[in-house]
């Protein structure tokens, strides 16, 4: 059958961005970022598996530039995904409804997953040593 | 006027004859990644650049395995329960559809052995 193209709702070309919008596509975003994550997780565990110098060579990857600002953005997504799902939860329980509460756990959601970001990073690299 | 039959009320699975499942299964996964992911993101920390010796005397210690097993199971189950979720809001071509719901349901669970396997290869293997 023959599909005709029809205007989509919202029209995302002239649409607004809002803090709504924009946080509930990133939730999904990273969500999907962290599902590609569990790829990365399955290859540091199965290297581990074939012996030591796979292992190595998995660490060497990982510990790469690449690798690590791929886990900085892994990181920023699994923190902003956990703030983000306890908002969904506060939601699912039937509270913070109202669009000044939407705004403002909005905020302190992107504010928790930037400071854990930056702490975990700053303990990674100057606390631990990595 | 109740247009619905007894049996449709009491079992209460709506029109998509699922209910509530996908939705409370979402939720009980996150809850239980919120410890999980956290307490990984900790023991990682600890193993930055190890080697393998390293590696397994930490997967070998208290209940890191099962932990990491737990954070496995709950992971792979929360994120399939999500992509199709994004599968079925994007993707309208039928055929494409039900492919990429069929991959993305048999990869997590085939993801999933190949982990957990491999760690408890790594706690009681050679």
């Amino acid at each position: 059958m023959a599909r005709r193209e029809r205007p989509l709702s919202p029209h995302l070309q002239v649409y607004r961005p809002q803090i709504t919008s924009v946080l509930s596509i990133t939730h999904r975003m990273t969500g999907i970022a962290l599902a590609g994550g569990i790829l990365i997780l399955t290859y540091w565990l199965t290297a581990a598996t074939y012996g030591a110098d796979a292992f190595a060579t998995a660490q060497a990857v990982i510990g790469s530039w690449v690798g690590q600002v791929v886990l900085w953005g892994l990181l920023f997504s699994l923190y902003y995904h956990l703030g983000n799902g306890i908002r969904h939860l506060m939601w699912d329980a039937g509270s913070g409804f109202d669009l000044p509460s939407v705004r403002r756990t909005g905020m302190l959601v992107v504010l928790f997953a930037v400071v854990m970001t930056a702490a975990t990073l700053g303990c990674a690299y100057f606390v631990i040593g990595g | 006027m109740e247009m619905r039959s007894p049996l449709s009320r009491v079992r209460g699975l709506g029109a998509a004859h699922e209910g509530v499942a996908h939705w409370w299964a979402q939720r009980l996964t996150g809850v239980a990644l919120v410890p999980l992911t956290l307490w990984f993101i900790w023991a990682m920390s600890g193993l930055l650049g190890a080697d393998l010796a390293a590696m397994k005397a930490w997967i070998g210690m208290g209940q890191n395995a099962v932990l990491l097993i737990l954070l496995i199971v709950a992971g792979m189950h929360h994120a399939q329960l999500g992509l199709q979720v994004v599968i079925e809001d994007y993707v309208h071509a039928e055929g494409t559809k039900t492919v990429s719901l069929v991959l993305v349901k048999l990869g997590a669970v085939f993801l999933g052995a190949i982990n957990i396997f491999a760690v408890l290869k790594l706690t009681f293997g050679s």
